[in-house]
């Protein structure tokens, strides 16, 4: 599993494009963002949690697809099926790596452009920690969601359909507990309700993802 | 009939043998139901005291809302014996009851749309209710789109049925998710057994007759749209025959 992780960690990084693609992706959303609503820094500074939340969100969305697909197409999904490593642990390994490759730049990245949006100064570490809390929980759907449209010729469009709805209740709770950070309300409800989404997906949706798969791969 | 005797219906032969028989009772039942109910609401029933005439919209509103989400349950319910039993039926019944599922949830956000211009004052608010039927409605396309985009029979109602699965958790933890994520416009349940305040009997009744009606036009269009996929299988597999003697 270690080893899994390590090469796909190595591939991510040497292989160009996934690594830094949802970086910039990111970067160029929040950019975009004061273009079309205006640039008044009140507005931006409301606003800013849920763009914040939403750029990471669809960065994560933007690289699913090269989970799996990759390894599905020159056939080294078919030999880690072989494998002694059970499909649940394959999934897992997947999803990690996606994780430490997307979602947590995503993270680090974050108060950076927290500052473009006049992101108010109490809102940076409650921002930083909903994305460290919540971005797990994009990767393991995402996988989900990847091993669904593996097979298919032009999964892509269909992967955003079918993943974005299964993003909402992750995407309520983290940009709640961003929002009322920046506005110094109290939010332990949504941070235990969103830390239980996280936990909840990765320890069960795996299984699902392998489900998936195996009948993909059959 | 006994359990065991339901499952006789997984063999296509006799469920299509069976409807054959059922599929009209239904229809007829489902159409008398609909138009006696409609008629009866809308003619002959007196206008509410504050909102009007617009209190007839909940004729359609309430059944097709509440089939909205029955329908999911039923090919939750059918996606659960694809996979413990793999009856071909049945996944093509889940097959069958999405598209009819999704029509119903547009219909009831329709109908709550033209309802909400008039008394609330605008056609769409983000409230729980309203929020959660749209995220429905994404969950009905993105399980139809995956149905149409796998060319492999047995796949698609593998992979499908899963994403049912894990859809419904989905569904309903964005259901509490928008609950608590903002305050709520719409009324609360009025049709519950167990509580004093409820929906006046004049209005009870006929609505109570094109609920019947949805839920038996909702059996008549599975019935008939599962019986069309059975044959159009059928078909490709005959068709894919006639080729290999070719």
């Amino acid at each position: 599993m270690i080893a899994l992780l390590t090469r796909d960690l190595r591939l991510a990084i040497r292989a160009g494009g996934g690594f830094g693609l949802g970086l910039a992706f990111f970067l160029i959303v929040v950019v975009l963002v004061p273009f079309g609503v205006g640039p008044q820094s009140a507005l931006l500074s409301t606003i800013a949690p849920g763009i914040l939340w939403l750029g990471a969100l669809l960065a994560c969305l933007l690289s699913l697809d090269r989970i799996l697909a990759l390894d599905w197409e020159d056939g080294s999904l078919d030999l880690l099926a072989t494998s002694p490593l059970p499909m649940e642990g394959i999934v897992s390994a997947k999803a990690l790596a996606h994780w430490l490759t997307t979602g947590l730049p995503l993270v680090l990245a974050a108060p950076v452009l927290g500052i473009l949006l006049n992101l108010p100064v109490a809102g940076f570490g409650w921002l930083v920690a909903s994305l460290a809390l919540g971005t797990p929980a994009l990767s393991v759907i995402g996988t989900f969601g990847a091993a669904l449209t593996v097979g298919l010729k032009r999964g892509g469009l269909l992967l955003s359909l079918l993943v974005l709805p299964l993003y909402v209740p992750t995407l309520i709770f983290g940009a709640e507990v961003a929002r009322r950070g920046a506005e110094g309300m109290a939010l332990t409800t949504p941070l235990a309700l969103l830390a239980g989404i996280t936990c909840g997906t990765i320890a069960l949706l795996p299984f699902a993802s392998a489900a998936v798969l195996r009948a993909n791969l059959r | 009939m006994s359990l065991n005797a339901l499952w006789e219906f997984a063999n296509p032969r006799k469920f299509i043998a069976t409807t054959d028989r059922v599929l009209p009772w239904v229809a007829w039942a489902a159409a008398l139901m609909l138009v006696a109910g409609l008629v009866w609401g809308f003619f002959f029933t007196p206008d509410d005291f504050r909102q009007g005439s617009t209190v007839k919209i909940i004729y359609l509103h309430v059944p097709s809302a509440l089939m909205a989400i029955n329908a999911w349950l039923m090919m939750l319910v059918t996606s659960l014996v694809w996979i413990v039993r793999r009856h071909h039926v049945s996944a093509l019944a889940a097959r069958a009851a999405a598209p009819v599922g999704m029509v119903m949830t547009l219909v009831a956000l329709a109908t709550g749309a033209l309802w909400g211009q008039p008394m609330w004052g605008t056609w769409w608010a983000w409230d729980p209710r309203l929020t959660s039927f749209l995220i429905l409605f994404l969950f009905y396309l993105g399980y139809i789109a995956l149905w149409e985009a796998i060319e492999n029979d047995d796949t698609a109602a593998d992979l499908t049925s899963i994403l049912c699965l894990v859809g419904s958790v989905f569904a309903l933890l964005s259901r509490y998710a928008v609950n608590f994520w903002n305050q709520g416009l719409h009324q609360g349940a009025s049709l519950s057994l167990d509580k004093q305040e409820n929906v006046a009997d004049v209005f009870w009744y006929p609505l109570l007759a094109t609920i019947a009606g949805f839920v038996l036009l909702f059996v008549a269009l599975v019935l008939m749209r599962t019986r069309t996929e059975i044959r159009a299988r059928r078909m490709r597999a005959l068709l894919a025959r006639e080729r290999m003697q070719a």
